[in-house]
């Protein structure tokens, strides 16, 4: 496998060199020469940068199992929105807010692992890659119907973690909300990233994902490390789920996160499947673009964001097949 | 006295095809031993069987207790260190973090470990930020060897450490090799086609046809043996 | 020209399977064989499924999104401008060809599963289209279709089935089958045989798309109803269960796939084994069973048992071989 690792300092660098930091550059400053000319500019890049931060999260849960095991997880957003509910759950049994936020953590990284223990190992014996991502359906399946089955069908109401606030900075207002799911989202991707870079496990994992015989000689559990790696996943999505229900765009039900997963493999594959880095920033600009586009486009209605979001997707692909951040795998022959 | 590491009558096959048949083969606490032998023989099976990373049957057994069902994790757990052909340098990670994965199998601080390694390679200590497959061939030999001396093996398994080196690099590596095993007293298996500089390397030799042993015996007879070194070692 | 052992086997498994799909509405109500029918349009949905993935090797998620050009052609223009039914099957055949052509081509570019992830972002973009453009399309309220009775629905849905197989089975069979799995098996080797990649690999998924439009339209013509979230992710998703559940690459397993996707929840409701609540739960963790015992599919299964009693066993390859990674 040539998989990039997780944030390796030495291998930021994707190989046509300029281009792509160029780009984002360039975006960058559009950005911020925009936010400083219109308030509402700056209002849609805000609340597109925090939508972007929870595709982001969710996309790094997607990159994380990608990258070990290259199979593509149809129930990440499905397992995400479990996750929301079981905070949903102890929230209404008299939690607090981040208590309950933090429990849901723990109960998704074992959840994660028990679901990789008992769905995906049994499958991944024998099956070739497009079995696995089959499992992955049936797992979306399944995990849809459970929350139907446990907490019903309709809609719940789930609390903000951020009192309403309002911050007027230049004549340009700040929710809270925003502000705070873009410190969150970021937040857990850098202690990821802490994690990966500075810890033994963290370095056992990545090289399990790079390496997995040559790992396997060093005496690391890869199979272990194949299950911790859905654990930290289920972590991931679980932030982006108690994100995603506490925006007021989006309403706490079975699919929730159906659409939110959508543009998670959007961002995912503009980044580069294997590249967490690339996901974030994928996942930011594709909110970014897509609040943009919905505010200052006038035939992009809602329903059009996610074909938009498409179009996006393909375009990026076309010139670059692997992604921004992805490395272009030479065949063999 | 028992040795460190015996294979009786070890069977290796992949899929269909059996690359060993009633191997035997033995090496004692603190010994070099060369196995040697054509393209196809089954030199690198037999250090894959030990590992079991192959599919493998009959007795194998490590400081007198079997090896069992155990798999490559665990072997590296027991003090096995193996080298695998092409060295299994973690490409993508940087030169310390493949050092500090070869001691992962252990617990407990890494300092006096590294500071061992530097003494045998200097340089490793300069290049420690350095992605691991941007380094030479040569390097990356090296390297493989001080991420498995970081792990502290009783035994290390080397497959064809000379592969894809000019001659000057090759001298090079034995020499750290032999100076390794006279220091630390670690056993050395390894796997070479290569034949001179083994037979000057090592105490003992085994030369492998068709998956059994076909000669052994300690290293200045075979390499005495005109017969020997023409047909089977090429020189 | 001598008939091996397994065609011999499959001609005569078709040919009992088709008799008993012939006799059913003998015995079966109205109702049921509407759900029959549905059966039908699942079977040619796989099927072109398998076209393009199971034959060709390029993954597509997006059979829903092609049923979806069918279908909504279909209920324009009956109900637009007043068609007979049979006659707009003709024109979603080439709908859906140009659609999958239009995909076919962005598709040469991308491999696996960055092809798998695009065109499972069409699924899904194709319908919020069709619910953009309401007044075009009907938007969320849909369309109306004309009823037919069930007898009338299985007998045209199983017909068009007939005529899909037979022709899938001649083309697979003929020079394009042998390109597209040559495609499938490697495509450096086919390329440097001489194989034009870009115009096989297109065909196939117009091939396929024109076959999906025709098992949207017939669906569409089965529900008589269509809005888009007829043709949502769901249906995308349970048709790429069914292929592989009947064995991808294997015409045979088609019927097994179908009646597994179509069949199963409609079965664990009436049976009262579970409430309907559950029904998705069960399901899931049959996909998951299946996967992890029999994951190259029915046909796999069915392969192996049919060779314990034979000398030769070949070995199962999984069709998409390292394509898909």
């Amino acid at each position: 496998m040539t998989a990039i690792s997780l944030f390796n300092r030495t291998t930021w660098r994707p190989s046509r060199s300029w281009i792509v930091p160029a780009a984002i550059a360039a975006g960058g400053v559009f950005l911020v020469v925009g936010s400083l000319r219109s308030s509402l500019f700056a209002q849609q890049t805000v609340s597109g940068l925090a939508n972007g931060g929870i595709y982001a999260s969710l996309a790094v849960a997607l990159v994380l199992i990608y990258r070990a095991t290259e199979v593509i997880n149809f129930a990440q957003g499905a397992l995400a929105t479990f996750t929301t509910y079981v905070a949903w759950q102890l929230i209404d049994w008299g939690l607090g807010y981040w208590p309950a936020f933090l429990c849901t953590l723990v109960i998704a990284f074992v959840g994660g692992l028990a679901v990789e223990l008992a769905a995906i190992r049994p499958v991944e014996r024998r099956g070739s890659q497009l079995t696995v991502v089959i499992a992955s359906i049936g797992l979306l399946i399944l995990v849809e119907g459970a929350i139907g089955r446990i907490w019903g069908n309709q809609v719940k109401f789930m609390p903000a973690p951020f009192p309403a606030r309002i911050y007027h900075v230049g004549g340009v207002a700040f929710s809270l909300q925003d502000l705070g799911t873009i410190a969150i989202s970021i937040a857990s991707v850098v202690v990821l990233w802490l994690f990966f870079r500075f810890t033994k496990v963290g370095l056992g994992m990545r090289a399990a994902a790079v390496r997995p015989a040559a790992a396997r000689l060093v005496g690391i559990r890869v199979s272990w490390m194949l299950s911790l790696g859905w654990g930290l996943a289920a972590m991931l999505g679980a932030v982006a789920g108690m994100l995603a229900a506490a925006s007021p765009s989006v309403l706490l039900q079975p699919n929730m996160m159906d659409g939110i997963l959508i543009y998670a493999f959007a961002a995912a594959v503009v980044g580069g499947l294997e590249s967490p880095a690339g996901a974030v920033v994928g996942g930011l600009a594709i909110g970014v673009l897509l609040n943009l586009l919905g505010s200052y486009v006038s035939w992009i209605t809602p329903q059009l964001l996610l074909p938009a979001a498409f179009v996006l997707m393909l375009a990026v692909l076309l010139v670059k097949p692997s992604g921004l951040f992805g490395r272009s795998r030479t065949r063999r022959v | 006295m028992g040795s460190l590491l015996a294979l009786r009558d070890v069977d290796a096959r992949y899929g269909q095809v059996q690359a060993l048949r009633s191997l035997s083969l033995t090496v004692d606490e603190g010994e070099i031993v060369a196995i040697l032998g054509a393209n196809g023989a089954g030199k690198t099976t037999t250090l894959r069987a030990i590992s079991n990373t192959v599919n493998r049957s009959g007795t194998l057994e490590f400081a007198g207790r079997p090896l069992g069902r155990k798999g490559p994790e665990a072997t590296a757990r027991l003090g096995i260190a193996h080298v695998p052909e092409g060295r299994g340098t973690f490409s993508e990670l940087t030169v310390a973090e493949n050092l500090r994965l070869g001691a992962y199998a252990r617990r407990g601080s890494l300092r006096d470990d590294f500071t061992r390694v530097f003494t045998y390679f200097p340089w490793l200590e300069r290049r420690g930020g350095q992605e691991a497959g941007t380094l030479s061939g040569g390097e990356q030999q090296m390297l493989a060897i001080a991420r498995a001396l970081m792990q502290r093996p009783r035994l290390l398994l080397l497959d064809e450490p000379s592969l894809g080196l000019a001659p000057l690099v090759v001298a090079e590596v034995f020499r750290i090799v032999k100076e390794l095993n006279h220091r630390e007293g670690t056993a050395v298996l390894l796997v070479e086609q290569n034949a001179r500089i083994s037979l000057a390397t090592a105490s003992r030799a085994y030369v492998l046809e068709v998956g059994s042993v076909a000669f052994e015996g300690p290293s200045s007879e075979l390499a005495a043996r005109d017969a020997i070194r023409r047909s089977y070692l090429g020189y | 020209m001598t008939i091996s052992r397994s065609t011999a086997i499959g001609v005569g498994a078709t040919l009992v399977v088709a008799a008993v799909i012939a006799l059913l509405p003998l015995v079966l109500s109205d109702y049921d064989l509407s759900t029959g029918a549905t059966v039908g349009v699942f079977f040619i949905a796989i099927l072109s499924l398998n076209i393009v993935t199971g034959y060709t090797g390029q993954i597509s998620i997006g059979q829903g999104a092609f049923m979806a050009f069918g279908g909504y052609t279909t209920a324009i223009l009956t109900h637009n401008h007043g068609w007979n039914d049979l006659a707009t099957l003709p024109v979603a055949a080439l709908v859906g060809f140009a659609a999958g052509f239009v995909v076919g081509l962005p598709a040469l570019r991308l491999h696996g599963v960055y092809l798998a992830l695009t065109t499972f972002a069409v699924a899904l973009a194709v319908p919020q289209i069709a619910k953009n453009y309401s007044n075009f399309t009907g938007g969320t309220e849909g369309l109306a279709l004309p009823t037919h009775s069930g007898l009338w629905l299985y007998g045209m849905a199983w017909s068009i089935a007939g005529v899909m197989f037979v022709f899938s089975w001649l083309l697979l069979r003929g020079r394009t089958g042998r390109a597209f799995r040559a495609v499938r098996d490697s495509e450096i080797a086919a390329s440097s045989s001489g194989i034009a990649l870009p115009i096989y690999k297109t065909l196939s998924f117009g091939i396929s798309a024109a076959m999906a439009a025709v098992a949207g339209s017939v669906y569409v013509l089965v529900i008589n109803f269509v809005n888009p979230d007829v043709f949502g992710l769901s249906l995308s998703l349970y048709i790429l269960i069914g292929v592989v559940v009947g064995g991808l690459g294997s015409l045979w397993g088609v019927i097994v796939g179908a009646a597994f996707v179509e069949l199963l929840p409609i079965a664990l409701t009436d049976s009262h084994i579970s409430s309907s609540e559950s029904v998705p739960v069960i399901f899931g963790v049959v996909v998951i069973v299946v996967m992890a015992v029999v994951p190259l599919g029915a046909a796999d299964l069915l392969r192996r048992l049919l060779q314990f009693g034979s000398s030769n066993r070949e070995s199962a390859k999984s069709p998409l071989g390292t394509e898909a990674r």
